[in-house]
């Protein structure tokens, strides 16, 4: 039991009443007892708590690049940590080509990912917490592309003589380029091989061209062929993995990805019906590869992921009238990107949610269409989903075709089994999640390959990492001493109250890209729906950004304790406060601190022996607590973090 | 240079008892220095009103002419305002409060607009007892004229320039005490914790209710040597109390030793919750209250927390035995009831 003297006792508990929603919750009796008394340690003081303990936080470590990289939340969500706002205010300056070369060092692909990606930094974007939606940051990529001039004299280029290593690449999508990427400008000679006539992997076989035009996938697959020492092997399936070790490649990558779509061998009627039913993946790589060009009237699309949005579309691009989206799933937890879902929707594209497939009726060896069972979705105390059938009559739909994108898997018949490359129970290879190693030292393994069906930047990412080790493993260096990322923190201070960065937050809500007209966009499958930014729209989305990186850094030897940035602060993030533990200090900050995600930035103890607590979560990045500083404790520095690339020298 | 707030504010704001959050009560961004002390004094008033959850048009701001009196802009944009003439501001509340009783009226004045150019006025505002809250921000120096000493300026305290006061400084608090002020405190303005109960509790008293706060001047008054300094206020503090403003129907638990604790019931209901730690004051007397500021004085110690407190005392409108209407709100015939009634009233004085 604490003892805590009366006069700390009344001032723990005499708290005036509080308007809702602050917490002033204060802790008597647990074993790290707070002291906290509402003067601050004032010199005639004529009282002692009897016991002092107090479990405070350390003041934070910003030298630890990872801090401040955390608080660049869309970088930080980025699997390839592209530095967003970056390259955000280069847009918003029309340097479009420098916007396209940050972009393109960290994710290889930005005119690619600017129209396909996940996504993923989205609803990481900081101002999705203080308004309805974040910067439409993957859109701004696109821009970049768009409108940037020439870029290949900035790109690197393979040097004349090589290391003398030799890299095999297995399959030429994503993950293997990016690895190519980081490769050939250090002299490595490689060997790229894929059974498709073009690179790209499933961004050429699996993106449709109304999402993905076919020069842009050109344009930038032939910028990392263009680096030199690349050599390509289209059309060439590798059928062992044994003889590609034997012709005496240092390494091999492979970046295969997930090419077997998954079918409903065991729903009735699906042995005797094999024309009009059509795997989703296969189906898209043949219309890709225009070895189809049209489907019929009614088609039904099983499943509720991008691949089935893809499949949908396409058909109505392809002949089909009467398209439906059929899916057990209720739509809310649809796994397809919501932008997906919502473009199907506007190409009058319905979708029957809770159903699930019965069987597959035909008539004189004819499909005729589906049987569906009605489903509705349960939830047990874990939250754990199963779909009980209502018992209502089953629903049918007539159907000329059936396309089943309901999933895909991995596949590595190629790769024999007596090689000391071990398979986990799924068949999935053993792979090392930070060097993306196999149990087999020269094999590395990257993209959807590695861990399953992911997403082009995840691949990217793991593509890059992967390069990361071929390098390390080629020069004969541990494989766990990774480079440190690259980074740089410089002020942003031009003049008394002058920054160089555009510090004002303006209000404007999200803008919508254009989009072609409907008529123009089902009649051409290869008529981009999305017509991108113009250069007006693009600098007012870009000013929506919050300059994240733009890191607000605290001084504590400067600081006179004069209140003016906690009383600026338009979001109340930073209070001036007695020291505690974490959760202490969440509850009594001047806003509720209660998203633990976001990180508290504690300064060392001040004059007054109080600490500066700064919630990260929804700072502005105005920099208003740095004007209204007097002595530039606070002070607003532009943070750079780059992942380090292959051939960037280790911490030793 | 940001001119315009951003208009986002934390979006699980806290809401007080209108459902306004604080952003109701802000005012326009501050052009003052940065790190001014008048700036965390707007910020205790801001978060003093909203935890009272008065409607911002309730209230009434004037001010003379100083850095301190540009502060209402920067305090209760949705409030009524009036920037009047340098050291005019008590005029200007008195004629605003005898027409309109209803309203809360803030004075913020300096130490410039008060102690100097404004003291005849100031004086006669304690006399009158007029209900209002009367804030001196004061930082010991004109701030707006580059940094001269002001009246309040303590004799030996060095200016930034190096020059040490010869003059007798005028102790506002003290000054209140003595024209029989109802209500006298003193804080300062980096000690928001005992600010903002003040503040508060200003507000409530029927009143003339006097706060001196000790406001530094980042640009002109913060040196070595200055006794109006951020580090010289805090190394000399001497609390008489730690308070807290309590509203009405309060629950207070806990149970204190008799000695250690006061009370002081306001004329509501509601109370200050004192914390005695000064064992030779007693905050209702007027005289152990001029001593302990006068002994604090001789110490060099800046004696802070609520002085001074006398509930009982009528103000100008008790005194004048006004109608219960605001006069601002009495009808034509009622202010002007015509000549049978003129004619009733002469013959009465003949």
């Amino acid at each position: 039991m604490i003892t805590v003297s009366p006069v700390v006792y009344q001032a723990l508990t005499c708290r005036q009443e509080m308007p809702a929603g602050v917490n002033r919750k204060i802790v008597v009796g647990t074993p790290a007892a707070i002291f906290f008394h509402h003067s601050k340690s004032l010199k005639n003081r004529n009282f002692r708590p009897k016991i002092f303990k107090i479990n405070c936080l350390e003041p934070t470590n910003i030298k630890d690049p990872e801090y401040f990289h955390k608080v660049v939340d869309c970088q930080y969500a980025c699997p390839a940590h592209t530095p967003v706002p970056e390259y955000i205010r280069l847009i918003a300056a029309e340097r479009y080509s420098d916007a396209y070369m940050v972009n393109w060092e960290s994710n290889v692909f930005p005119g690619i990912l600017g129209r396909t990606c996940d996504r993923p930094c989205e609803p990481a974007c900081r101002r999705g917490r203080v308004e309805k939606e974040p910067v439409a940051i993957c859109r701004l990529k696109r821009v970049a592309a768009d409108f940037k001039g020439e870029v290949v004299s900035r790109m690197p280029s393979a040097p004349e003589t090589g290391n003398g290593k030799r890299i095999a690449l297995v399959g030429a999508g994503p993950a293997s380029l990016t690895v190519a990427r980081d490769l050939a400008p250090l002299g490595y000679e490689i060997d790229l091989y894929d059974e498709q006539p073009l690179g790209g992997g499933m961004m050429r076989s699996q993106i449709p061209a109304f999402r993905l035009p076919e020069e842009v996938l050109n344009e930038e697959v032939g910028y990392v062929l263009g680096i030199g020492g690349i050599s390509t092997h289209f059309k060439t399936y590798v059928h062992s993995l044994k003889d590609l070790l034997e012709s005496g490649y240092d390494a091999v990558f492979v970046g295969t990805g997930a090419p077997r779509g998954k079918d409903l061998s065991g729903l009735p009627g699906r042995k005797e019906i094999q024309a009009n039913i059509h795997i989703g993946i296969e189906w898209l790589a043949n219309v890709a590869f225009n070895h189809v060009d049209k489907i019929g009237k009614k088609v039904l699309v099983l499943g509720g992921g991008n691949t089935a949005m893809d499949c949908c579309r396409t058909s109505r691009r392809l002949g089909g009238t009467d398209v439906k989206v059929v899916v057990r799933s209720p739509f809310d937890e649809m796994k397809a990107s919501p932008w997906e879902i919502e473009d199907a929707q506007h190409e009058d594209i319905p979708f029957f949610n809770l159903h699930n497939p019965k069987a597959f009726v035909h008539e004189n060896g004819k499909l005729r269409g589906m049987l569906f069972e009605k489903v509705a979705a349960q939830y047990d105390d874990q939250g754990k989903r199963s779909l009980v059938p209502t018992g209502e009559p089953d629903i049918f739909f007539e159907a000329d075709d059936v396309i089943i994108a309901i999933g895909q898997e991995n596949a590595f018949p190629w790769i024999e089994k007596d090689l000391g490359l071990e398979f986990d129970k799924w068949g999935m290879p053993l792979v090392d999640k930070i060097t993306f190693g196999s149990t087999l030292p020269r094999v590395f393994f990257g993209g959807d390959a590695a861990f399953g069906p992911k997403n082009v930047i995840t691949a990217v990412a793991q593509g890059h990492q992967a390069a990361v080790s071929i390098d390390l493993f080629c020069n004969g260096e541990d494989l766990y001493n990774r480079p440190d990322p690259l980074t740089n923190l410089v002020t942003q201070k031009m003049g008394i109250h002058e920054w160089s960065y555009d510090s004002t937050v303006v209000t404007d809500l999200r803008y919508k890209v254009p989009h072609a007209s409907k008529s123009e966009t089902l009649t051409n499958r290869k008529k981009e729906v999305e017509l991108g930014f113009d250069d007006l729209l693009a600098f007012k989305e870009a000013q929506r950004c919050l300059n994240c990186d733009v890191q607000t850094v605290f001084t504590a030897e400067r600081c006179i304790e004069c209140d003016a940035c906690a009383d600026i602060c338009p979001t109340s993030c930073i209070t001036f406060t007695h020291n505690g533990e974490e959760e202490d200090l969440r509850g009594r900050l001047n806003a509720p601190a209660q998203l633990l995600s976001q990180d508290l930035y504690v300064s060392s103890p001040l004059a007054t022996k109080r600490v500066m607590v700064k919630d990260e979560n929804v700072c502005l990045h105005c920099g208003l607590c740095a004007e209204r500083c007097p002595t530039a404790a606070w002070d607003m520095q532009r943070f750079l973090y780059n992942t380090a690339k292959a051939g960037t020298p280790c911490h030793v | 240079m940001t001119y315009v707030k951003p208009a986002f504010r934390h979006p699980e704001a806290a809401k007080n008892k209108l459902g306004y959050t604080r952003k109701e009560y802000e005012g326009a961004l501050s052009t003052l220095c940065a790190g001014c002390g008048h700036d965390s004094i707007s910020a205790a008033i801001v978060q003093g009103i909203f935890e009272l959850s008065i409607p911002p048009h309730r209230v009434a701001k004037l001010s003379g002419i100083g850095c301190s009196s540009k502060t209402p802009t920067y305090f209760l944009g949705n409030s009524h305002g009036f920037n009047s003439v340098h050291g005019r501001m008590p005029s200007v509340a008195t004629g605003a409060y005898l027409a309109n009783k209803d309203l809360i009226y803030l004075g913020v004045s300096g130490d410039g607009d008060s102690a100097s150019i404004g003291m005849g006025q100031f004086v006669h505002a304690i006399r009158r007892n007029l209900n209002m809250v009367y804030i001196v921000m004061n930082n010991g120096c004109y701030g707006l004229t580059k940094g001269q000493d002001s009246a309040t300026a303590d004799p030996g305290s060095i200016n930034k320039s190096g020059h040490t006061n010869l003059f007798e400084t005028i102790d506002m608090a003290g000054m209140a005490l003595e024209l029989g002020a109802s209500f006298v405190a003193r804080s300062f303005s980096g000690d928001k914790e005992q600010l903002i109960p003040l503040i508060k509790a200003a507000v409530s008293f029927p009143g003339f209710a006097f706060i001196d706060v000790i406001s530094p001047c980042v640009t002109f008054n913060n040196n070595k040597g200055s006794t109006k300094s951020y580090d010289y206020v805090r190394d000399h503090l001497e609390t008489v109390a730690e308070l807290d403003f309590v509203p009405l129907a309060e629950e207070i638990t806990s149970d204190i030793a008799s000695g250690e604790s006061g009370r002081i019931t306001m004329h509501d209901g509601t109370y200050l919750q004192i914390n005695k730690l000064a064992l030779d004051w007693d905050p209702t007397d007027r005289i152990s209250s001029l001593t302990k500021i006068h002994r604090s004085r001789m110490n060099q110690e800046v004696v802070t927390g609520l002085l001074y407190y006398e509930a009982e005392r009528k103000n100008l409108h008790d005194i004048l035995n006004t109608v219960d209407t605001p006069l601002n709100a009495l009808e034509y015939y009622e202010l002007c009831p015509g000549n049978s009634v003129l004619q009733t009233i002469n013959a009465e004085l003949r």
